[in-house]
């Protein structure tokens, strides 16, 4: 894990969670706005899974549970991919708000696999 | 019109995201307990099992408010309620005896390690049941 990146992560999450929240409940339908940060958070994610299984090979330990921290990691990656998929068949306001509260949740949970790799085990 | 049919389904609308949050906090609660049931269950045996029948309650929760029929309904409200007994006494109980309760689990200290979200939801569930019960018609 890279802090800098996981930081970029946390505010991308963020920042579409909460835009999608807002204009869901303002009535809007997904857009492609909306769509475009859950897919960034998703493609983020996956270089996330990336960056995780190159780190320890490369001398980048995580210093508490690796196994618990990729059951965050892997959880979160199918909540903005589900949530997308969602958006494209149920067109519907909440499916914006859906969108966000994935987002959010994907906030929290980086934040939480932060704590395991920096803090957790030190 | 399928509108006629449903009215006012516990699936529509708001109730989508009732759903989308149940379905984190189930696999939020899932992937958690299934951690510390593999990897450290002997350290506080009462505690993670108790995460862990959260997580199949979540799980069934979850199912009962997308399911069909008056019995999803009445199972929708029954493990709803389960859950806020559960956040409750558990949550007291981690503060009177942390030795026993004062583990991460998804009730503990009412749900503040989940944003205390574990708290609020099923008060928000069983509100939005009940304004929006099964079509008894069919």
């Amino acid at each position: 894990m890279i802090d800098w990146f996981t930081a970029l992560q946390i505010g991308v999450a963020v920042t579409g969670g909460i835009l999608a929240i807002a204009l869901g409940l303002m009535g809007r339908r997904p857009s492609d706005l909306t769509m475009a940060f859950a897919g960034v958070v998703a493609l983020l994610l996956i270089v996330q899974l990336a960056v995780t299984i190159s780190g320890p090979l490369t001398g980048n330990e995580p210093t508490g549970s690796l196994f618990e921290f990729y059951i965050y990691l892997i959880s979160a990656i199918f909540l903005p991919v589900g949530a997308g998929f969602w958006a494209l068949i149920d067109r519907s306001r909440w499916s914006t708000v859906i969108l966000g509260v994935a987002q959010l949740a994907v906030a929290v949970m980086l934040y939480r696999m932060g704590q395991i790799w920096f803090i957790q085990g030190v | 019109m399928t509108d006629t049919k449903t009215p006012s389904s516990r699936r529509s609308g708001a109730g989508r995201v009732l759903i989308a949050v149940y379905v984190v906090l189930a696999l939020a609660a899932t992937g958690r307990s299934f951690y510390q049931l593999v990897s450290k269950f002997d350290q506080a045996p009462l505690a993670y099992s108790l995460s862990a029948l959260a997580a199949v309650v979540y799980v069934v929760a979850t199912i009962a408010l997308i399911a069909r029929g008056p019995i999803w309904y009445r199972i929708a409200q029954i493990t709803i309620g389960f859950e806020l007994a559960g956040v409750l006494i558990v949550g007291a109980l981690s503060l009177l005896l942390p030795s026993l309760f004062a583990h991460p689990t998804v009730w503990s200290f009412f749900g503040m390690g989940y944003l205390f979200i574990p708290l609020v939801m099923p008060i928000i569930g069983l509100r939005w049941l009940r304004k929006h019960p099964e079509n008894q018609a069919v």
